[in-house]
């Protein structure tokens, strides 16, 4: 008899095929050393929770209340609870059809997708029409759906920018559609250049690929720049010329460490364009409650926001919505809180923006220490994180180096990543996750840890970085020039 | 609408999205549903245009937007875990029952840094996997290990999961039994498989004949299909046949023999309402049988949103695989990681459901009586509507053994189907269409399931509140009436 249905060799090939480094050889190797009692620093995903940042009091204080509604009946609830906690509870619960425990329309509950549009339109000064918002587990599980819609086949191509959030490139493999890359220029703050993107897609065409779609990242990751104004004007004529729908995933909206360049959704600049770009470009905007300052990753709460999409089409995406049922209501609960957080006056306003600012002004701190802390080092070259959650430093290997990666059967970087894992117990993404430029290598950490273990962790690099530098250096020192 | 011809040219258009989209259907939130939801709005407004005050929405297993309510154990432990904060205030010893406040220390310690905000690992929280394994050896006196437990948003994702590894093109097909719950058909059509069906029995409670399904897989065979797995829904959906022993030892060894993966689909594992049949585990009778991780590949689904518990919204389910090697298993993790994890809350909440309060503990009582409460009141629904049913002229209904739905048989006169043919639309969707708009009842066609040819069917749940039956079925009786009265030959 031939082989059996869940044979290695019968698998699905695009199974096979995709790869998702964030949770890939570096992190499982880590976990193993976890086992083993090592302990680990995990950087390789953006995860702030696991790495002590705490939950904003307020939203949690409502959800437990929706979790357990007896609780609104009690007459003690008062002293555990502020009032302001309980009304949104109610508010909320009144907003389902039976609590947290029923599915909801398999948008979303239509009370809190008119909250998300409410708060798309006072961000960005354009009305916003909730029927064509939905809710999501998660942004991920919306770029999913969105790019199953997309992509027909393997003649489809996505343009992706390189590097990438490996969720673009592993989905397209699993859906068996084709990666075009355009390579964002590191040389130039990680910057986005149009000619590059008219370069791909012509390349991408003499292949016989449709390029159907454009990803852009904003903030990026694991880059971190945040896109100017001009930019998007570009990305937008761009997507018009080409009749490519623009997916803007703009989940690190609220991850911004420098002022040069505020956060500017994709919405509002088509919009300012006006006719015939504001009608004609295809858009889907994805945010998330998982990143910004509220970090709940765990909760697995998004949305996504369709723009310029044929209602025919629209409804092709419910059906498919419609099939999972419903997305978790607790998580649909938080990003109505997110999108309509405590307003002064509120009794809970002083403390929601304490603790909101405490953990902005932390994180920009720590992108500014690791920024400086990676450019202190032998041979790392590494943009400041503009925003976002991560450092992408270079690392300037030495070809004794590649030689021994090269001789272990390893990946340079992912090489240099275990070396520095096993030293130290930082756990890394190899820069080949998430795709460079060839014979350029990377690495991605977070700036989650906590701000006091900064100062040792970025030593700890150092160190590292240096023992390596000179047992496989060929004593010629880059400089940062 | 926007102008159609200048969009054509746009990307996301319906003649260029990806046509297995197109394809696939989804019937039980369909277009019934759509029209019930648009005459619910129109009610606001226009009470007096309608023979009936409200729209009672029987085409989904969602039995907590019909007034069933939670555990309150299980609400406790997840309103404790949302705000850890709650166990360090003394009022809330006051507030909590003492074994759930136990119980979320318990887990929080099992949570690196009791950061239920974080992502988890891709199978879910360890810990909450152990409780969940032991639940399983519990349940089936086997033991079951907690890395072949996946935790995933309710047990849909992982049918697609499975579906994507198993599928690889339209050669791929994957035996389902017809009728069937609509998502194994999406999910095939999705991923650009084959669904083989095999068809139960009416005539016999909707019994799984052994033979149809060899019949069936040669016959696809000779089609060229290879056929990758059997899919079982036992409890059955739509409709609710709990499977004998017997019955499902040779469902194992026909798999075995065949070389097919076993996607065991037991989320209404608690629901069964007769004296005369019993749930039990596909992993318990095959490893009754002898066999092992090297003899069958099996995959078990459960979920927290049907059972006793019905917590649909909390998205929370697991599948157990076992009986294929390391480096299939491998692939199924990277598929997970994709995702990152499942919704802390819900994985809470599966860990709850497999290790409920037990005799001893402080909220058992309470416990007790609230689940005996809604699984013999369900019994009862169950019980009530197959009765009503049966009484109406034309209507065959086999009982509900198990589940939540109840799905008669329509023998329809020919005037009835003449006019439906007229309106372009299936018989039985012409019947819940008539139903709906003269009853506010809203109802799946059976169609939605897929059925013998030419036979008709609706799905109905039994979770409309007890209180409210009699209502239900007086309005579906006299619609009924009125309905042959009209389309009798």
């Amino acid at each position: 008899m031939s082989l059996k249905a869940l044979d290695y060799e019968s698998l699905n090939e695009n199974v096979k095929n995709c790869q998702y480094a964030v949770r890939g050889e570096l992190y499982l190797r880590a976990s193993e050393l976890q086992k083993e009692g090592k302990k680990i620093i995990f950087t390789n995903v953006g995860n702030p929770h696991a790495l002590g940042q705490k939950p904003l009091t307020f939203p949690r204080q409502v959800v437990a209340l929706c979790q357990a509604p007896f609780l609104l009946d009690d007459p003690n609830i008062g002293m555990i609870f502020p009032a302001d906690a309980i009304a949104r509870a109610k508010h909320y619960l009144s907003l389902t059809s039976g609590g947290l425990g029923a599915y909801s329309d398999s948008r979303g509950i239509p009370g809190v997708r008119k909250e998300v549009a409410e708060f798309i339109e006072r961000r960005d000064g354009y009305p916003s029409d909730p029927e064509l918002i939905f809710l999501t587990d998660g942004a991920s599980k919306g770029v999913m759906q969105i790019l199953n819609c997309v992509i027909r086949g393997q003649k489809d191509g996505i343009l992706v920018p390189v590097p990438q959030y490996p969720l673009y490139s592993a989905t397209i493999s699993l859906l068996g559609g084709t990666l075009v890359p355009y390579y964002l220029e590191e040389s130039e703050n990680w910057g986005l250049d149009v000619n590059n993107l008219r370069q791909s897609v012509a390349q991408a065409r003499s292949q016989g690929i449709t390029v159907r779609a454009m990803v852009i990242i904003n903030p990026g990751n694991p880059t971190g720049q945040c896109l100017s104004e001009s930019n998007l004007r570009e990305i937008l004529r761009f997507c018009c010329d080409e009749r490519l729908v623009l997916l803007g995933d703009e989940v690190y909206q609220q991850n911004i460490y420098q002022d040069e360049r505020p956060f500017i959704s994709s919405k509002k600049v088509l919009m300012d364009m006006g006719a015939p770009f504001s009608k004609e470009v295809q858009l889907i905007s994805f945010h998330t409650v998982s990143k910004g300052y509220w970090g709940e990753c765990g909760q697995r709460g998004g949305y996504f926001e369709m723009t310029n999409i044929p209602p025919r089409t629209v409804e092709e995406i419910y059906k498919v919505a419609s099939i999972a049922l419903s997305p978790n209501v607790s998580a649909q609960i938080f990003m109505g809180l997110m999108v309509s957080p405590p307003k002064p006056g509120d009794i809970s306003y002083d403390q929601f923006i304490r603790e909101s600012k405490g953990i902005l002004e932390s994180l920009r701190r720590r992108a500014r220490m690791m920024t400086d802390g990676f450019n202190s080092c032998k041979n790392v070259v590494c943009n400041f994180t503009e925003g976002a959650m991560y450092s992408f430093p270079q690392i300037k290997l030495p070809s004794k180096a590649i030689q021994a990666a090269k001789q272990a059967g390893k990946v340079p970087d992912v090489f240099y990543c275990l070396k520095l894992l096993e030293a130290t117990g930082i756990s890394t993404v190899p820069g080949s996750g998430f795709g460079q430029k060839e014979g350029v290598f990377h690495l991605r950490t977070t700036i989650l840890p906590a701000e006091e273990e900064m100062p040792e962790i970025m030593d700890s690099f150092k160190k590292f970085n240096d023992e390596f530098m000179s047992q496989y250096g060929d004593n010629f020192v880059y400089s940062r020039m | 609408m926007s102008a159609s011809d200048s969009s054509s040219s746009l990307p996301v258009t319906l003649d260029s999205i990806n046509p297995k989209v197109i394809k696939c259907e989804y019937a039980v939130r369909g277009e019934i549903v759509n029209i019930a939801q648009k005459l619910q709005e129109d009610l606001k407004t226009n009470k007096d245009s309608y023979p009936f005050d409200e729209i009672i929405y029987c085409n989904i297993g969602n039995p907590q937007s019909l007034g069933q309510q939670p555990i309150t154990f299980f609400r406790e432990v997840l309103a404790l875990c949302s705000h850890t904060a709650l166990l360090d205030e003394s009022a809330t010893h006051g507030l909590f029952s003492s074994d759930s406040i136990e119980r979320a220390w318990k887990i929080l310690d099992q949570i690196p840094g009791k950061a239920t905000g974080a992502y988890s690992h891709s199978q879910g929280i360890k810990g909450l996997r152990d409780a969940i394994a032991a639940g399983i050896e519990a349940r089936d006196g086997f033991p079951a290990d907690p890395n072949d437990i996946f935790m995933t948003d309710g047990a849909s994702p992982g049918v697609h999961m499975m579906m994507q590894l198993l599928i690889t093109s339209e050669k791929d097909g994957i035996l389902c039994p017809i009728p069937q719950y609509p998502l194994y058909s999406a999910s095939i059509a999705l991923h650009g498989g084959t669904l083989v069906p095999y068809y139960l029995d009416e005539a016999s409670g909707w019994g799984l004949e052994i033979s149809e399904l060899k019949k069936q897989l040669e016959d696809a065979r000779s089609k060229g299909i290879t056929v990758r797995a059997l899919a079982v829904i036992n409890p059955g959906n739509p409709t609710g046949q709990v499977l004998a022993e017997e019955n499902q030892r040779d469902i194992v060894n026909f798999c075995k023999q065949e070389g097919l993966v076993l996607l065991a689909d037991e989320v209404y594992q608690e629901n069964v309402y007769v004296p005369d049949k019993k749930f039990h585990s596909f992993k318990k009778v095959a490893r009754s049988m002898g066999y092992g991780e090297k003899d069958l590949a099996l995959v078990s689904f459960q979920s927290v949103s049907k059972g006793y518990y019905g917590e649909c919204g909390k998205r929370g389910g697991y599948m157990e695989v076992t009986g294929f090697t390391s480096d299939v298993r491998e692939q199924i993790y990277k598929m997970a990681s994709v995702n990152l994890c499942s919704n802390i809350s819900g994985q809470i909440l599966a860990s709850l459901i497999m290790s409920p309060p037990k005799p001893g503990d402080d909220s058992y009582e309470s416990y007790i009586a609230e689940k005996d409460g809604i699984l013999s009141s369900l019994a009862r629904r169950a019980k009530t509507l197959e009765e009503a049913l049966n009484k109406l002229e034309g209507v065959t209904c086999n009982r509900a053994e198990g589940a939540m739905y109840l799905f008669p048989c329509l023998h329809l006169p020919q005037k009835a189907i003449a006019a439906a043919e007229a309106e372009k639309t299936a018989p039985d969707n012409f019947y819940c269409k008539r139903l709906l708009k003269a009853t506010g009842i809203v109802v799946v066609p059976g169609s939605g399931f897929r059925q013998v040819p030419g036979t008709w069917h609706f799905r109905c749940t039994i979770l409309p509140q007890e209180d409210k039956i009699p209502a239900i079925v007086d309005r579906l009786t006299a619609f009924h009436e009125s309905f042959m009265e009209e389309f009798r030959d």
